[in-house]
């Protein structure tokens, strides 16, 4: 592993390029798929730069704060997991950034805003789990919390991750569809427009405020795609193909389902997460 | 050894000059006072005692140990007397059972009489720290708390004398329990709390403070039998009396200690309020604030975990270490969902309070150093946190007149101090990178490393999701600010409480930021005591939790500019106009208030349901003890 700082360094200049042009292809394959031509794919920077243009109005001075807050620790959490840090460490940063996402949203005090955070805070409570047992088998896999350990231990001969933990592989891609806000699970806000809630947590973010929102998303997504890319590290390239597939997935998916319920979002992502976590930990300890 | 005995003599001393006291304000400047000496004695205290490893103290324990058989035996007619008087039976038998057998007990060992009663080591000056600092700031925040609830309950009968007398009765007991290395003598201190405690409970002494208090007493007598077991256990495989020693038993190891481990853990469990014997912590809230404060943070269930960790090392990879952890966990995971359920402030923390007694119980009950370490730093950071926030709901409900979430809207509007503080304890309680989630984050880590570690994850795992939402929403809810705010009404919160609530939050911050200091002061020298080994979380993740701090600290002058002339729009409400404070226009011309509530499922976390079920589970997995140790598999 590289200088842990030009890791985290490189993810905080790089992230939100790289997460603009994924949120761009990711348009022109929907575009595809419904039979549109759709944006051009620099069209997230386009729309990101103009909120920035856009003047500042809040329902509440605080809620900039929040949103700043959010935006700070979503880059520190990347930053962390690309410096090669603690993953535990990561999950725990991830959570406090989008208590702050919440927070704002509920400090809006816009009853749409409310629903959003309330559902935001449920899918945050349906994905937790999963995440904390796909790196306890990651520990219990190559003996370190350490994601540049992770790696090692697979470029070293170890083998590939997803071949000790499948099951959870397969919990964290379930639950990807959650945090990527993709159909059936855009239950806080969605991309799409046909929303029933408005907006939901973001309804009234605006101008910059919406901008920094955005900015932090691009950021999440390179991370979240880092953390599937773990699980193929000792072998980069494949890695890098294996995300491709599972975005393209998450697209198609996004494509073809109506949303659901979040009482279903909640019940699907834990008992995916017990199953998973049961069976691929329990072989561990088995085996 | 003069100060060790200060502290365990002078609250109760203080107590019965406050029994006589009478009530004014002089008295409150006393309790502040005796509170300050307390505070100040056992700093002292620590400062002298913390890197000299276990020092034992020789006292001669003829006259000490008849004076308290004595006392005990007019306790226990007292209370067999009010057991009478309203019809408590299975008290007034518990009560006869109990204090039989400990009396009956003491005759049974024939060996020459030890000297080694009372010790010290890191973790009990890590219990008294807790228990001479935070017990006491709760004492002077209940001057100015118990004015106001006397103002506010007319009804209920001015007992104040009676209540500073239990208080200070109630920390000395304390002491003595985290002190004393003779059992007997624990067992004499740890019924005096369980006696306090029925006495706070039942302070209003209406018809629910009766039927409260004496459950909460009925079940901790019943957990109690465990030390009497013990007892008895002990003077029939060894009549000498060494084994009444607790550290000659736990160095004794597993092979003999772990009947009376499991035994004594039975009743810590009983004392921590873990599933079964939850609901005496519930009914406890009956209570004046202040009460529910020191019951919860740094008293009486503090004790009970403080026993069954002492005991961690014997139940270290047992089986029956393992099912005491099985309790510890589902109480963890099901008393967290049940606080998704409640909106009434103070039950909502009782489930969190019994929720993280069960992570500790947890803990213990893995047993490794590396669990113990999570489970000490829960013990500390969780007695300072919970009391702030017990503390600050009682202020805020003085304030507002209610203790029900939905109710606290936009409270940091209201009264911005008082919610900054309570926002402090809540973030403390559950949120990177403060206190609680620094022991949850070692507490995983520990767990993996040992054979059956993985269910206990597993509880971790979904425990933890559970308690963000419980936490966030409530946070949520105070930060939901409508257009125009509420006055401030700040000014109305006594200097007392106010003392107490900044006292305590900047106690947070501090062991938040002191962490890795007090753990390699005290904690692993403790754990290089008994296993040979310390533990720790790692120099670079403790380094990036310390920078994640600071950033919290430095991120809300960013406020400065988010505030500087913001352009103020009202809300949108689908097209329908709306007046700023949050009013929309109706049909009919009517003017309709727009109320944001939170979830709460009642479905799915009720506490009947979840309660019942953590109940059968764990009530089997405590049979199961008892069958795992009658059948002979230990270890």
């Amino acid at each position: 592993m590289i200088n842990p700082f030009i890791g985290a360094i490189l993810f905080v200049i790089l992230a939100p390029l790289l997460g603009g042009l994924v949120a761009g292809i990711d348009r022109k394959v929907t575009a595809h798929m419904q039979g549109r031509v759709g944006p051009p794919v620099l069209q997230p920077f386009y729309d990101i730069l103009k909120l920035f243009e856009k003047e500042s109005v809040v329902v509440r001075p605080e809620i900039n704060f929040y949103i700043f807050c959010y935006l700070v620790f979503l880059v520190i959490t990347g930053a962390i997991f690309y410096a090669g840090e603690d993953i535990l460490l990561v999950i725990f940063a991830l959570t406090l950034a989008h208590v702050f996402l919440v927070i704002a949203a509920f400090a809006s005090s816009s009853p749409y805003a409310h629903v959003g955070a309330e559902r935001e805070l449920l899918m945050m409570m349906a994905v937790e789990p999963m995440l904390i047992l796909a790196a306890a088998g990651m520990y219990m896999t190559t003996g370190s919390f350490f994601v540049s350990d992770i790696i090692d231990h697979q470029s070293m001969g170890g083998g590939l991750l997803v071949l000790s933990i499948p099951l959870l592989f397969i919990g964290i891609v379930y639950i990807l569809t959650i945090k990527l806000r993709k159909s059936p699970f855009d239950i806080s806000t969605s991309h799409h427009a046909h929303q029933e809630l408005v907006k939901g947590l973001t309804t009234e973010f605006a101008g910059p405020t919406l901008g920094m929102y955005e900015i932090a998303h691009l950021y999440e997504t390179v991370f979240l795609l880092g953390f599937v890319w773990l699980f193929f590290a000792g072998a980069p390239l494949l890695g890098i193909v294996v995300v491709a597939v599972v975005y393209f997935l998450e697209i198609l998916i996004d494509n073809t389902n109506t949303r659901a319920k979040w009482q279903f979002a909640l019940r699907s992502a834990w008992l995916v997460a017990l199953v998973t976590g049961i069976i691929n930990l329990g072989a561990l300890v088995v085996l | 050894m003069e100060l060790l005995l200060f502290l365990i003599l002078f609250p109760a001393l203080m107590g019965f000059v406050f029994l006589v006291f009478p009530n004014n304000k002089a008295r409150d400047v006393m309790v502040a006072l005796a509170a300050l000496v307390i505070i100040a004695a056992t700093v002292i205290f620590f400062l002298q005692n913390y890197g000299a490893g276990t020092v034992i103290y020789e006292i001669e324990p003829g006259a000490v140990s008849t004076a308290m058989m004595a006392i005990e035996v007019v306790l226990a007619l007292g209370v067999l007397y009010l057991a009478a008087k309203y019809r408590q039976w299975i008290v007034g038998a518990l009560v006869v059972v109990g204090t039989g057998v400990a009396l009956y007990a003491e005759t049974l060992f024939t060996g020459p009489e030890h000297l080694n009663n009372l010790f010290v080591d890191e973790f009990t000056l890590i219990m008294a720290m807790i228990i001479g600092v935070i017990g006491s700031l709760i004492c002077i925040f209940a001057t100015g708390y118990m004015r106001d609830y006397h103002g506010h309950h007319k009804e209920i009968a001015d007992k104040r004398k009676g209540f500073f007398f239990l208080l200070f009765v109630f920390l000395s007991a304390m002491f003595g329990v985290v002190f004393s290395n003779n059992m007997f003598w624990l067992f004499f201190f740890w019924e005096i709390t369980t006696l306090c405690s029925f006495l706070l409970i039942g302070y209003a002494w209406d018809e629910e403070a009766q039927k409260n208090a004496f459950w909460a007493l009925l079940l901790n007598l019943l957990g109690g039998l465990g030390f009497g077991a013990t007892f008895l256990y002990l003077a029939f495989i060894d009549p000498s009396g060494d084994l009444v020693m607790l550290d000659s038993l736990i160095a004794a190891g597993p092979a003999i200690a772990m009947i009376p481990a499991a035994l004594i853990g039975f009743a810590g469990l009983a004392k921590a309020a873990q599933m079964p014997f939850s609901s005496w912590l519930l009914g406890a809230m009956i209570a004046p604030t202040p009460v529910s404060a020191l019951l919860h943070s740094s008293t009486m269930v503090k004790a009970g975990v403080y026993v069954i960790v002492r005991f961690a090392p014997i139940y270290d990879a047992s089986f029956v270490g393992f099912l005491i952890a099985l309790v510890g966990g589902f109480t963890f995971l099901l008393a967290s969902g049940i606080a998704i359920s409640q909106s009434n402030a103070k039950r909502v923390l009782a489930w969190s309070t019994i929720a993280n007694l069960g992570l500790i119980v947890t803990c213990a009950g893995i047993g490794n150093a590396a669990a113990v370490w999570a489970a000490i730093l829960l013990i500390v950071f969780h007695a300072i946190a919970k009391s702030l926030l017990f503390l600050c709901t009682g202020t805020v409900e003085h304030r507002i007149g209610s203790r029900d979430i939905e109710d606290m809207g936009g409270l940091i509007s209201i009264l911005p101090k008082v919610t900054i503080m309570m926002i402090i304890g809540i973030a403390g309680m559950f949120l990177a990178p403060f206190g609680m989630l620094i022991s949850k984050w070692a507490a995983l880590r520990a767990f993996l490393d040992t054979p059956y570690g993985i269910v206990a994850v597993i509880l971790i795992a979904f425990g933890s999701a559970v308690t963000l939402f419980f936490w966030t929403k409530w946070m949520g809810k105070l930060l939901q600010v409508a257009w125009k705010p509420e006055p401030k009404r700040e000014g109305e919160v006594s200097a007392a409480e106010l003392y107490s609530l900044t006292t305590l939050s900047a106690g947070v911050i501090a062991i938040c930021l002191g962490f890795p200091l007090l753990s390699s002061i005290v904690v692993e020298p403790f754990l290089e005591g008994i296993y040979g080994i310390g533990a720790s979380l790692g120099d670079q993740n403790i380094a990036i939790m310390l920078m994640m701090m600071v950033v919290v600290f430095i991120l809300p002058l960013s406020l400065i500019f988010f505030r500087r002339n913001p352009k103020m729009i009202p809300h949108y409400v689908g097209g329908r106009t709306e007046t700023g404070d949050m009013h929309f226009a109706g049909s009919m011309g009517m003017q309709r208030k727009v109320l944001l509530s939170n979830y709460y499922f009642e479905g799915i976390f009720g506490e009947a349901k979840l309660g019942k079920a953590g109940n059968i589970l764990c009530t089997l997995f405590i049979v199961a003890i008892g069958i795992v140790l009658a059948t002979g598999v230990i270890a």
